[in-house]
């Protein structure tokens, strides 16, 4: 058994999700990502003396949409507290937060590997607080707080709504902790409840590791991996650090709880550790704010407003209509694509092979002429025509593609086109029979060829007879017919 | 026009909009009143001239085109604790000194809108901590009604000013007693109505649970005007109570026939010296010779008001005032670091008493000590209300002493402890949040001064009941004219 | 309720506040008479009873998501006690 099998690694993620509103949690302020520094700034968000906090409501909806969406309980009363410390980018020295009566409780993220596996991982909390403004640490060449001469703050962003999603310790390999991560995102997207972008800092994710024995009962010591600043850098440093933990203990070494900070570039953490203070946040409840109360009408209101959600549309994908988990995530993961595809698979019998041409030859179009297949000129109708055309066999493939070609351009019904210029299958033995012979006497050399044993160019006279049939011959009686004529 | 002074807000505003007079000529009689007397009062941080000026003449050109202004032209001290857009604003603190407020406070701008012309910024114990203005570190404010004492506090400027008629009305904020005692102090009505009828936005906070703005009068008409002016629902504050206000001063009172006062049997046993006793049974005595009739309430828990504000206050404030941290605005003292700079910026701006306030706080919601301290503090906020719901279940309104004594002389109160005690009275309504003023009841010439020095009644209403409470006190200094008997030391000052 | 003394120069701390070793034994000492008073509250008995945060009981205080008007950043900076370009400046930050 190889150290890394007598291990199990545990794994908490905890995120920072910035909330998609209009203006800011507790004022009028634009919630929006960049723009000049200081710009998009209020007495309320810089902590200016006498100004006073105002919950956005709709931030507040938000946090119940995703609380549904995760399976959480709605408690009817919630409160705002003050989390106290101090930080020069958080303007009043405390933060609005959410303690222990936060909007929703419990829950859990359903996500799925690329095999098909479908996991769940519980969440610990969720609640609702308050964005930071932003630091900049200059004065030590690359950018980090250690080192660093002096900082520029920026309080654009103080204020914007975060909705925090703390995991259970409950995920065991990197690969499902990156799974979880594509899941929640899939999930907030879905909602339209936040952009969800780690490169513009909308989601800010953090994760919790530590390893024991697999028969151990007793969790590891766990360290706090930071800075990953995609997926797959959290996929990595979370592999990393188990691999250095195990690498640890079996060197006789014990791991040290501390936090740790991911260097993308050099593919290894580093402790952030410095002085230890134990923090003490003297949470209260925040005498500037009022309770909330949800009632059960809001919540049920908000409930109808979820509509299919990520997890549940991947099912009936699988489950229902025997599509890979592959393109079943690749469609769900484009909403407006999904969507499209369900008009089609709404029409048309055959999901998989809607399936194919929407991932296939419709997308490859798309990409082609940079238009999103649900603006461009093919309707779900005309697709659902097409596939029904070729699934009866009244088309081949061929004919299909070119005739998608054409439907892309604006041609409209595949089936009239099919009609109108007479583009049906001939399936006809008799009359593919006098293509055949055609091509067979027109091509004596290459006959005698394939009879002398050069078999490959039975593929030129395939595309011959193709050719003389107008591309409408049934390609399987094609092949038969000519397989056998030239046997004979 | 020496007399012009005299004039309380409700006379300067109909005069205003009759156009007997002009908000301009009122502005410049009371600018020169604070130029004349300020100096030995003290009550000014900030005059505001210019700014005065260009109000008035705002409101002479609104009542020329016909606006009737329930405040038209009437001169406004405002508490150094409100923001004002424009002006320097400093809590009295030198943490703030030098920072211009970049918004004006809804209730400030509410008075302003009204007509009402501010005519400066007035001292303060520093961030509304104190209960006599000596803890202010910008400036000492005197009693207009004897030099020598203080004018008390926090909102010891804005009632000096008013004593001194330097202005007509005052705006002051009260947290525990802050408005009530510097009324009894200074001759005045204070009036804080119930928590959450004028919006907190741009009131510096101290106890944001407990804060509230209200006027300091020379009538209760005045107060009752300011107060319709003031109240109501601000967007701005998720606090204010979206409740209709029912205006107060039109149809006020005059007389307090069949009304059942409250007598806080208890409170009885202070003993506040003989010729105080004196004074407050008469006040007592008065108003039931004037129809009303008193009943003996308990309010068990009162007694452990201090206590339960000295918890939950301090507490408040410590979070409240993490904000003056040098980073964004106000003093900075540089350090090698971000935390060196923090600690002596901290150490520097702030005085000993909101010092002694953060550090009691922090400590009361520390880890390990928040159940013990703060929860229970609030727990015991919930039993001072249900004291005062059963004792208005028996009466209408309560009866007492606004403050522990009259004003006393500087430096009386050295011991922390003896200073808070002055707010032993006021600060059960403030925990329960309930509408409460000071009127004058009657004169004391006490510790061996030679100048009578005022005495406040407080009557206190149930929640809401700001209408029986101005309407009572209005009938009650109708039939007493206490305030009228003296006037304040400042002699007789030349004409402009 | 606890009766020990307050650790006076923690809680500076934690409020960010440097104290002379004078005022730390002063602080320490009213502070120990204040807590002294303020014990008297172990006297009631708040078992059964609900805390009060608020006085008054509303509920649902919010706002709509639409954009309100800010501040000029110059008038913010203005007030900056120090400032470098468009940011504030404070000095190097020891992480904790």
């Amino acid at each position: 058994m190889s150290a890394r099998e007598k291990y199990v690694p545990v794994i908490g993620i905890e995120c920072h999700v910035e909330l998609k509103t209009a203006t800011k949690m507790f004022c009028g302020c634009p919630n929006e990502f960049g723009g000049e520094p200081n710009t998009k700034v209020c007495p309320v968000c810089l902590g200016m003396p006498g100004a006073l906090p105002v919950p956005n409501a709709a931030a507040i909806e938000h946090m119940i949409a995703a609380g549904l969406a995760f399976g959480a309980d709605i408690p009817a009363f919630s409160k705002f507290d003050r989390k106290n410390y101090f930080y020069p980018d958080m303007p009043k020295d405390y933060q609005i937060s959410q303690y222990d009566m936060p909007l929703t409780q419990g829950g859990e993220v359903r996500y799925w590997l690329d095999d098909g596996t479908i996991k769940s991982c519980r969440l610990t909390r969720i609640h609702l607080e308050e964005d930071t403004g932003k630091s900049t640490h200059a004065g030590s060449g690359d950018g980090r707080i250690a080192g660093s001469a002096y900082s520029l703050i920026d309080f654009n962003r103080a204020g914007v709504p975060l909705m925090e999603c703390v995991s259970e310790p409950e995920i065991h390999s990197a690969q499902d902790a990156v799974a979880y991560l594509e899941a929640l995102r899939r999930t907030l997207l879905a909602l339209g409840v936040s952009d969800v972008k780690m490169e513009e800092g909308s989601l800010r994710c953090d994760a919790n590791v530590s390893v024991r024995l697999a028969d151990a009962k007793e969790l590891g010591t766990k360290t706090e991996i930071k800075n990953m600043n995609s997926f797959r850098s959290v996929g990595r440093a979370i592999e990393s650090e188990i691999e250095r933990q195990i690498a640890l203990l079996e060197s006789g070494g014990r791991v040290v709880q501390e936090t740790r900070g991911w260097d993308e570039a050099n593919g290894v953490s580093v402790s952030m550790r410095s002085k230890e203070e134990a923090h003490d946040y003297r949470y209260f409840p925040d005498p500037d704010l009022v309770p909330l109360e949800i009632s059960r009408e809001d919540v049920e209101r908000i409930r109808g407003t979820l509509g299919e959600l990520p997890w549940q549309r991947y099912e009936r994908y699988t489950a229902e209509y025997g599509i890979g988990p592959k393109p079943a995530t690749q469609l769900l993961d484009n909403l407006s694509l999904a969507r499209y595809f369900d008009r089609i698979v709404a029409i048309s019998a055959n999901p998989q092979q809607s399936a194919n041409f929407v991932l296939g030859d419709l997308s490859r179009l798309a990409n082609e002429n940079g238009i999103a297949i649900a603006d461009s000129k093919v309707s779900p109708e005309h697709l659902a025509e097409l596939i029904a055309l070729v699934e009866a066999k009244t088309i081949n493939s061929k004919i299909a593609k070119e005739l998608l070609a054409r439907m892309w351009e604006g041609a409209g019904s595949p089936k009239a086109l099919v009609e109108g210029e007479g583009l049906a299958q001939t399936s006809d033995p008799a009359a593919i029979e006098g293509f055949v012979d055609d091509v067979l006497a027109a091509n004596p050399g290459v006959v005698a060829d394939y009879r002398a044993g050069k078999t490959n160019v039975g593929g030129f006279l395939v595309g011959q007879v193709m050719k003389a049939s107008r591309g409408k011959a049934d390609p399987a009686l094609v092949n038969a017919l000519l397989a056998r004529k030239l046997q004979g | 026009m020496a007399g012009m002074v005299e004039l309380l807000g409700a006379q300067i505003a109909r005069g205003v909009n009759a156009r007997e007079v002009s908000a301009r000529e009122v502005a410049e009689a009371f600018l020169a009143r604070a130029v004349a007397v300020d100096g030995r009062v003290g009550a000014y941080l900030t005059l505001l001239a210019e700014r005065a000026r260009e109000a008035a003449a705002r409101v002479d050109a609104r009542v020329a085109a016909g606006e009737q202004l329930p405040l038209a032209g009437v001169p406004v001290a405002v508490k150094d604790n409100m923001c004002l857009e424009g002006t320097r604003t400093t809590c009295g603190s030198r943490i703030l000194e030098g920072w211009i407020a970049p918004y004006t406070a809804t209730a400030v701008a509410r008075l302003i809108e009204a007509g009402a012309v501010p005519i400066g910024k007035t001292n303060l114990d520093e961030f509304a901590m104190g209960s006599s203005c000596e803890n202010s570190a910008l400036g000492v404010t005197r009693n207009p009604y004897d030099l020598e004492r203080v004018p008390g506090g926090s909102s010891g400027g804005s009632a000096a000013a008013v004593a001194a008629r330097e202005a007509a009305i005052g705006l002051g904020s009260d947290t525990g007693g802050s408005i009530r005692e510097p009324g009894a102090f200074c001759n005045l009505v204070g009036f804080k109505p119930t928590y959450g009828r004028v919006s907190r936005y741009g009131l510096i906070a101290f106890a944001s649970s407990l804060d509230q703005i209200g006027p300091l009068t020379r009538s209760v008409e005045d107060a009752a005007l300011a107060y319709d002016v003031m109240s109501g629902f601000d967007p701005m504050d998720a606090t204010s109570i979206d409740r209709p206000v029912e205006p107060a001063a039109t149809g006020l009172r005059t007389d307090i026939g069949g009304l059942r006062i409250g007598l806080v049997r208890q409170f009885d046993t202070q003993g506040l010296g003989e010729e105080i006793d004196e004074a407050y049974d008469r006040a007592y005595h008065d108003l039931q010779a004037l129809g009303a009739e008193l009943v003996d309430v308990t309010l068990p828990t009162a007694d452990y008001g201090l206590a339960t504000y000295y918890l939950i206050a301090p507490a408040e404030c410590s979070s409240n005032l993490a904000r003056f941290d040098g980073v964004r605005y106000g003093l900075r003292v540089d350090g090698a670091d971000v935390r060196e700079m923090y600690d002596r910026t901290r150490a520097a701006g702030f005085g000993p008493e909101v010092k002694r306030r953060i550090l009691i706080g922090t400590y009361a919601l520390s880890s390990g000590y928040y159940d013990a301290y703060y929860v229970r503090a609030q727990k015991a906020r919930t039993l001072i209300a249900r004291d005062f719901d059963a004792a208005f279940a028996q009466c209408d309104l309560i009866a007492c002493p606004a403050a522990s004594s009259p004003a006393f002389r500087f430096n009386a109160k050295s011991d922390p402890y003896s200073m808070y005690l002055m707010d032993y009275y006021t600060i059960p309504m403030s925990l329960a949040g309930l509408p409460a003023l000071s009127v004058p009841c009657g004169w004391v010439t006490p510790d061996g001064g030679s100048a009578p020095m005022p005495l406040g009644l407080q009557l206190c209403a149930p929640l809401f009941g700001e209408r029986l409470l101005l309407g009572a006190a209005h009938a009650y200094e109708r039939l007493t004219r206490h305030a009228d008997a003296h006037k304040p030391a400042l002699g007789e000052v030349a004409p402009t | 309720m606890s009766s020990e003394k307050i650790d006076v120069r923690y809680v500076a701390e934690l409020a960010r506040i440097a104290l002379t070793d004078e005022e730390v034994d002063r602080f320490g000492e009213q502070l120990g008479d204040l807590l002294a008073h303020v014990n008297a509250l172990a006297e009631l008995d708040t078992n059964a009873v609900p805390a009060t945060a608020q006085v008054i009981e509303s509920r649902n205080v919010t706002r709509e998501d639409s954009v309100r008007p800010g501040l000029e950043r110059e008038v913010v900076l203005a007030q900056a006690p120090s400032r470098q370009g468009a940011f504030f400046r404070v000095p190097r930050i020891i992480a904790e």
